[in-house]
């Protein structure tokens, strides 16, 4: 239908040649360009993504949770001083179920789908272990915050560090001068008989014994006890120093037996703060641990000599001065192992920065980069302590508390050196193929 | 179940081949491992279905055969330097083995005791290998490295861990599982077993020796699941105490369910299902096992006989 005015009219305008090929080009240019411009930012100024391999179920939950918080906390601190390389930084999270086969899936995602710049806080052994063979075939950096030894065992794989956390073989071995000074000579194991108990099993006789003392006997209790005080007679009459290390639900009725079995006449005793994480220490049925020790990663309890980065990064985290959830004193932290979680993002930013990372085509440069780190300064990046850190082995190694048990509180009664737990690499993942 | 002619059946089999083969050059990075996965596991199902779907054996330690495949080739790689096609033969013999005596054991029962009685010896085998774990890595397991898992075949290497490499290789197990079992279900030997699924008492009568009939399954399932084992651990690289749990008893259970009991392509709908509705829930909140169990009542509840079997039940009355 002709219109009157001939607005629709098509046979009144005039197209030549060139206007056409103008009108093409510009189009063409047009549609182009907002594409060009996306690139070049992404080659600038898009964020760092930094895949997130959370335990949000499974028996690691509670780990997951505060890591979950810490990491976001590290993040917000990052970015709002101007992120790594100018660049913004983004957590992308992903459930593992704390289980190692979907870990393994969780990795694949993160470097097929996701396309994260690396992979990060993992804190299970088993996950790890499970993940590590993924991230090696991804050749994706996978940053863990286990404490686990797998990594300087050196029988992972050079894409695997773990530089904010120090190993457990480290921990146990600076944990011995002290026991062996303070505690008594004659020390008898309950560990659970599990490959977390197979580590304070092997780790801690020779050490012991560099110091002049004994582990007199060793206790191991299967996975699936739930009772404990059959175990108790087997703990020998001269036994100066009971070193506990149980973990899980047990460890309550573990605590109430023994006090039962033990009465006021006890030995002194000594664990590991894994035991309680997440549980409040006034938990009715640990009054018999008033008086023990515990070895702690970070301190749980604010400390009167709390240095200015370590106040910092609580109020940051959100935890109180009992070391749980600001605003809800039942929400007790994982505060011995979470630090973990802000020291390696710090680490990770470094190491960033000192490769010139600009996207996963660096990603060898960036473990080039983590593994000729030498150390960490005390200070807001690192406010559990100062570290050094073993590029051939990929561990860190730092400080370490111990803890008294005072009037419902634990009071850190000793930090150790950092050259109290060194010991000789057990291989060099560097002479492996990037 | 109507009578199809074999190439009927056989055709929509290797069309279902074919259509894995083709998905290897279209799925994204992500998918095409997970696929791989996902085949591997649908094995283990493809064996844990020979037992349940076909016989009428509810086992609740199947897990221990798939880690026999897991640990017999990972151990053999890990602490023996042995080359990955040994290594798997190793696997699968051990699996065989194991169920060969388990299944000499547990066959004096039947019904809630044979339950029982599989899951007792799976749970001895999961604490055997925490017990013995400065050879097996207990809970926290062992990674097999890259480098050991390169097969080598006159001059040409193919290195498992490269994405298509991998894929093949599962695919390739899965294909000749299928086609196996399609065998067997087809068989006089596969009838037999429905028979005594069907009426034991009656077969035996017919003058069939049930218990030897069933034992050629338990070992036939075991070697199939232990088979599945022993390539995830060197499809993978990872050998660890979790395969072991009694959760890797009840998850091949799950996906014969879901995919439909006694149907040969079952299996591979129930575990493909499962771990889709994982993998893309999962991304949306941390109740997805929640998810997971509402979609398994729901098929319960409209669906009991699984996915395949309903479309047995409905529609393709001659699917095996």
């Amino acid at each position: 239908m002709a219109d009157k005015n001939g607005f629709f009219d098509l046979s009144k305008t005039t197209l030549s040649r060139r206007t056409a090929l103008k009108g093409i080009a510009a189009g063409a240019g047009l549609a182009l360009a907002p594409g060009f411009v996306r690139y070049s930012q992404a080659q600038s100024s898009a964020p760092i993504r930094i895949g997130f391999q959370s335990h949000r179920t499974g028996i690691g939950a509670a780990y997951g949770r505060w890591y979950e918080k810490t990491s976001a906390a590290a993040v917000k601190a990052i970015n709002d001083a101007g992120g790594i390389g100018g660049r913004k930084v983004e957590l992308v999270i992903e459930d593992d179920g704390t289980d190692p086969a979907r870990g393994a899936e969780v990795v694949n995602k993160f470097a097929k789908q996701h396309k994260t710049d690396i992979v990060f806080g993992t804190l299970f052994s088993h996950v790890v272990i499970g993940s590590a063979p993924a991230a090696g075939e991804n050749k994706i950096p996978y940053f863990v915050v286990s404490e686990g030894h797998h990594v300087a065992s050196t029988k992972l794989n050079r894409y695997v560090f773990q530089p904010g956390i120090t190993d457990v073989k480290s921990q146990i071995q600076s944990m011995a001068p002290w026991i062996a000074a303070n505690a008594g000579k004659k020390v008898t194991q309950i560990f659970p008989d599990f490959a977390f108990g197979y580590d304070h099993r092997d780790y801690l006789p020779p050490a012991l014994k560099a110091q002049g003392a004994d582990v007199i006997a060793q206790i191991a209790i299967p996975p699936t006890e739930s009772s404990f005080t059959k175990y108790f007679p087997q703990i020998p009459a001269e036994t100066e120093v009971i070193y506990h290390v149980m973990v899980g639900p047990a460890v309550l009725t573990f605590v109430k037996e023994l006090g039962e079995f033990y009465g006021s006449q006890r030995p002194q005793l000594f664990g590991f703060m894994d035991s309680l994480e997440a549980t409040d220490i006034n938990s009715p049925g640990l009054e018999f641990l008033d008086g023990s020790h515990f070895w702690e990663g970070s301190p749980r309890y604010a400390q009167p000599d709390d240095s200015a980065a370590q106040k910092a990064y609580r109020a940051a985290v959100g935890i109180d001065d009992n070391g749980a959830a600001v605003g809800d004193p039942k929400d007790v932290s994982t505060a011995s192992h979470m630090f973990g979680c802000w020291e390696t993002l710090y680490v990770v930013k470094k190491a960033m920065e000192d490769a010139g990372y600009k996207g996963p085509e660096d990603r060898a440069k960036l473990v080039e980069a983590t593994e000729a780190l030498k150390e960490f300064a005390e200070g807001p990046e690192h406010p559990q302590g100062p570290k050094t850190f073993n590029g051939k082995i990929h561990q860190c190694f730092g400080i370490q508390n111990i803890s008294k048990v005072e009037g419902g509180k634990l009071k850190v009664v000793h930090k150790t050196k950092i050259e109290d737990g060194l010991y000789e690499p057990e291989g060099d993942y560097t002479k492996q193929a990037l | 179940m109507r009578d199809a002619s074999p190439a009927k059946t056989y055709a929509l089999h290797i069309g279902v081949i074919a259509l894995l083969f083709a998905l290897n050059f279209v799925l994204p990075d992500y998918h095409q491992g997970l696929f791989a996965r996902i085949m591997a596991l649908a094995v283990f199902a493809m064996g844990y279905n020979l037992l349940f779907g076909y016989v009428g054996l509810l086992s609740l330690g199947h897990a221990m055969f798939f880690s026999a495949g897991l640990y017999g080739a990972g151990l053999t790689v890990y602490h023996l330097g042995w080359g990955v096609p040994e290594a798997f033969v190793a696997g699968v013999a051990c699996g065989a083995l194991l169920a060969l005596v388990i299944g000499l054991l547990a066959l004096r029962t039947s019904g809630v005791a044979f339950m029982i009685v599989t899951m007792m010896f799976a749970q001895v085998f999961y604490l055997l290998v925490l017990y013995f774990a400065a050879w097996t890595g207990g809970d926290q397991g062992l990674v097999i490295q890259q480098a050991s898992r390169v097969v080598s075949i006159g001059g040409a290497s193919f290195d498992l861990t490269d994405p298509t490499v991998r894929y093949m290789s599962a695919l390739a197990l899965f294909a000749i599982v299928l086609l196996v079992t399609l065998a067997i279900v087809r068989s006089r030997f596969g009838r037999v077993l429905v028979a005594i699924r069907e009426n034991e008492e009656r077969t035996k009568m017919l003058g069939y020796d049930t218990v030897a009939n069933k034992l050629a399954a338990v070992v036939a399932s075991g070697a199939i699941c232990a088979a599945s084992g022993a390539a995830y651990a060197l499809l993978f690289g990872y050998v660890g105490s979790n395969f072991a749990s009694i959760q890797y008893s009840i998850l091949p259970l799950l996906w014969v369910l879901l995919g439909g009991a006694a149907t040969t392509l079952g299996p591979l709908i129930g575990t493909l299902f499962m771990y889709y509705v994982t993998d893309i829930t999962s991304g949306f909140t941390s109740a997805y096992l929640l998810i997971v169990g509402v979609a398994l009542i729901l098929l319960v509840l409209f669906a009991p006989k699984g996915i395949m079997g309903s479309i047995r039940e409905r529609w393709l009355g001659w699917l095996p």
